[in-house]
C-alpha cells in the first residue's frame, strides 16, 4: 500500500510545483478552506489589474514598473515567509510538519516556460487570472480556458516524444 | 476604508499580499501554491484517455480545484462589490500604439475590443484566445509550473529551475509582445 501511494504521488509532484504535500486524510469542509483563500487570490489578482491585458503589455514592453514590483514584492515577502517556516520548524494548522521539495531541472522549463511567455503575451493572463477574469464577468475567457485545458491535455498526449 | 479598497491597488500593496498567499497555502495544510496544475486535476478528473501522465488520484490534489473556484468568486466580487469604473490609466506609448490598431477602450480590465464572442471567429480572435490559451495550457505544464507555481512559489523556496522557468517566461513574453503580436493586431 505504501508502494503505491508513494508512486501516486510521484505521478501527481511529476512536472508540478503545487502539490499537497499532507499526508492526513481530506474531507470536503476541509477543503473549503482553500476556496476561501482563493476568493481573497482572486480579489487581490483584480485589485492589482494583474489580470488587465495591458498591463501585461506594459510589462512586457517595460512602460511601467508595475507588474515587476508585483512579482519582486510577492517573491520578497514569500521567500522570507518560507525562510522563517524552516528556520522555526512552523506546522500546519493540523499539527503537521512542512515539507518543501526541491525541484528538478530540466529542458521542459525554457522551452515550455517560452511557450507559456508567447500565451502570455498573447492572452494578458496566466492560469491564475484566467479563472479571475470569467467570474469578472468576461465571459468569453471560458473558451481561452477550455483551450488552456485542451493544451494541458495535449502535453500529457506528447509528453514522451518532447525532448525534456 | 472602501473608498479605498475600491481604487487600484499599487504594487506595493497587491505584491505584498500575493506573497503572503504563499505561507497561508502552507501553514493551512502543507499545500505549495501554484495554480496551472489545475488544468492538469481536470484533464485528470475529466478525460485521463489512458495517458500515463493523467493517471493519477487527482481528488488528491482536489484542493487546488477548491483554491481556483475561489479565484473565479473572488474575481466576481472583486469587479462587481470592490470596484470603480475609472478606465485603466496606461503608459501614453502603449496608447499610442494601441491606438494604431484601433485598439481605444479602457474600459474594464479585459480589452472588449479584442476579447468577445463574435471576435473568436475572426483570425485575430482566433490567435489572441484560442491559439494564446493553448500556448498557456500546453507551455506551463510543459514547464512544470506557472507565474505562480515558479515565479512566485519556486522562487520564493529559492529553486534555480525556477529561475531559469521564469527567464524564459519573460523572454517569450518579450518576444511576442514586442516582434509578433504587432503583425497579430493589424490582421
Amino acid at each position: 500500500m505504501q508502494n503505491i501511494s508513494n508512486t501516486d504521488f510521484e505521478i501527481r509532484s511529476e512536472n508540478a510545483m503545487c502539490v499537497n504535500q499532507s499526508k492526513l486524510d481530506q474531507t470536503f469542509s476541509s477543503l473549503l478552506k482553500y476556496t476561501i483563500a482563493g476568493i481573497f487570490f482572486g480579489i487581490i489578482l483584480v485589485k492589482a489589474q494583474v489580470i488587465a491585458w495591458f498591463r501585461i503589455q506594459e510589462m512586457f514592453r517595460l512602460q511601467s514598473f508595475h507588474m515587476f514590483g508585483v512579482i519582486g514584492s510577492a517573491v520578497a515577502i514569500g521567500a522570507l515567509s518560507v525562510f522563517l517556516i524552516k528556520k522555526f520548524k512552523i506546522k500546519t494548522i493540523e499539527g503537521e510538519s512542512i515539507r518543501l521539495e526541491d525541484k528538478q531541472f530540466s529542458k521542459g522549463q525554457i522551452y515550455g516556460g517560452l511557450l507559456f511567455g508567447f500565451g502570455w503575451a498573447l492572452t494578458g493572463a496566466c492560469p491564475g487570472p484566467l479563472f479571475a477574469q470569467i467570474g469578472t464577468g468576461a465571459t468569453v475567457v471560458l473558451v481561452t480556458l477550455l483551450s488552456a485545458i485542451a493544451g494541458t491535455w495535449t502535453y500529457g498526449f506528447l509528453k514522451a516524444k518532447l525532448p525534456h | 476604508m472602501l473608498e479605498w479598497i475600491k481604487q487600484p491597488w499599487p504594487w506595493y500593496v497587491a505584491g505584498p499580499l500575493i506573497g503572503l498567499t504563499v505561507p497561508l497555502l502552507l501553514i493551512l495544510g502543507n499545500r505549495t501554491f501554484g495554480i496551472s496544475s489545475s488544468l492538469r486535476h481536470i484533464c485528470a478528473a475529466c478525460m485521463p484517455g489512458n495517458l500515463p501522465f493523467f493517471k493519477y488520484d487527482w481528488k488528491k490534489e482536489s484542493w487546488n480545484l477548491f483554491f481556483v473556484a475561489g479565484v473565479l468568486i473572488g474575481g466576481f466580487i472583486a469587479a462587481n462589490y470592490l470596484s470603480t469604473t475609472t478606465p485603466l490609466v496606461v503608459n501614453p506609448k502603449l496608447v499610442e500604439e494601441m491606438a494604431g490598431y484601433g485598439i481605444t477602450n479602457y474600459e474594464g480590465l479585459i480589452p472588449k475590443e479584442l476579447f468577445n464572442w463574435p471576435a473568436l471567429f475572426t483570425i485575430k480572435g482566433f490567435i489572441l484566445m484560442i491559439v494564446g490559451g493553448f500556448l498557456v495550457g500546453f507551455g506551463t505544464r510543459y514547464a512544470g509550473g506557472c507565474t505562480s507555481g515558479h515565479s512566485i512559489m519556486g522562487l520564493s523556496n529559492l529553486q534555480w529551475p525556477s529561475l531559469v522557468a521564469t527567464c524564459c517566461f519573460m523572454a517569450g513574453g518579450f518576444i511576442m509582445a514586442n516582434l509578433i503580436l504587432p503583425i497579430i493586431l493589424k490582421l
